[in-house]
């Protein structure tokens, strides 16, 4: 060997590979090769097709794009950064190093544009109801909401109470109820694995109507004259 | 303190570690001012400030505190009549009875005279009735 390693030899020669590296980049005509040969191992998930994809592009994925932007969407999910009450202390805590929401990719966020996810923690008062129904429409599409405790869920212990509204969802619409007084944090975390399961099936269900109308669906309705958009 | 207080014409109690002393209602701003004015008082915080329904009467109690002396001391006093309880406003006393004065007005309808700006504090501007009050009904629920 000549030479430091890392610099081409001075004569212009190629700096020799190991024998292994050798190997791997050594071209092989296309065409069907033996499992082994390509570094798949059988019978551990990683089965190699053996249509035109595999051999034209090996590595790559198809999906639908509805799924695949749920699947994105999912893993990370931005909470609007604000608490109500008591519930708000357990929701911080979550946050925090030991139970580590960070990594389910939900990061808090202090502002309604670029948020994802609306967690309810803690008591809805009535005064309150107007800025929580306003913060809600200034979130972009597609939002959710969690209600977190008792109280954002129906009132809770403060049920009837002459301030406190019955429950969130009489003001947005709520997609995964968290029951405790208030929960711990695994019962949020557990709410937020939820939601991801809620919208990975919704895309599903989305893609599925997409992909054909069901057999007793009406016909789509044709534009009418002066309602295009583009009128 | 005896000694000191007797200017105040007020009944002055002792039970359960409270000094307890009862003003009229004309003389409660300048039974304050001397509270916190005398040297030997010194009361430089107002700790608390409730409103107590009696049905036929409310009583606001003051709860005062003297940073430097280290004693305390419990002043109450009667609002005019049931039907639009008044008592004078301690706000040019103590800054801090701002706050407390809006929560007595918010939740008993107490209203401080002389009080700089009386807005609701705790509830929302339109709510009807007083909830602190014994005769407010809790058993009717509004729907939002």
């Amino acid at each position: 060997m000549k030479g430091a390693p890392g610099k081409p030899p001075a004569d212009g020669s190629k700096l020799p590979l190991p024998a292994d590296r050798e190997r791997q980049t050594a071209w092989t005509p296309a065409g069907p090769r033996a499992p082994a040969e390509q570094g798949i191992t059988l019978g551990k998930g990683n089965v190699a097709q053996a249509g035109l994809y595999a051999r034209a592009a090996p590595g790559i994925i198809t999906a639908r794009t509805e799924e695949l932007f749920a699947w994105a969407r999912k893993g990370s999910l931005w909470p609007l950064q604000f608490g109500l009450a008591c519930c708000a202390i357990e929701m911080i805590s979550t946050y925090m190093a030991h139970h580590d929401f960070d990594r389910l990719g939900v990061v808090t966020w202090p502002s309604p544009r670029q948020s994802d996810v609306m967690i309810v923690a803690g008591t809805v008062v009535k005064k309150m109801a107007e800025p929580i129904k306003l913060l809600y429409e200034q979130m972009p599409e597609p939002k959710w909401v969690i209600a977190m405790g008792s109280c954002a869920s129906n009132g809770g212990p403060y049920y009837r109470s002459y301030s406190v509204v019955m429950g969130v969802d009489h003001i947005i619409p709520v997609d995964v109820y968290v029951p405790g007084c208030p929960p711990r944090p695994e019962a949020l975390i557990d709410g937020i694995l939820r939601l991801q399961e809620k919208i990975q099936e919704d895309a599903k269900q989305r893609g599925g109507a997409a992909a054909g109308p069901a057999p007793n669906a009406l016909p789509p309705a044709r534009p009418q004259a002066g309602t295009s958009r583009r009128a | 303190m005896t000694q000191a207080l007797s200017p105040l014409k007020a009944e002055v109690s002792a039970s359960l570690d409270e000094v307890t002393a009862s003003v009229e209602r004309d003389r409660l701003v300048d039974a304050c001012r001397l509270l916190r004015d005398d040297s030997r008082l010194d009361f430089d915080l107002l700790r608390c400030l409730t409103v107590v329904d009696y049905n036929d009467h409310f009583q606001v109690v003051y709860h005062l505190f003297s940073l430097s002396k280290r004693h305390k001391l419990v002043l109450k006093t009667r609002t005019a009549g049931a039907g639009k309880p008044t008592v004078p406003s301690v706000v040019s006393v103590w800054r801090t009875a701002d706050w407390y004065e809006r929560e007595g007005r918010d939740l008993f309808g107490v209203m401080f005279d002389g009080h700089p700006k009386m807005e609701p504090l705790l509830l929302w501007e339109g709510f009807e009735g007083f909830p602190g009050r014994k005769s407010f009904p809790f058993h009717e629920y509004k729907e939002y």
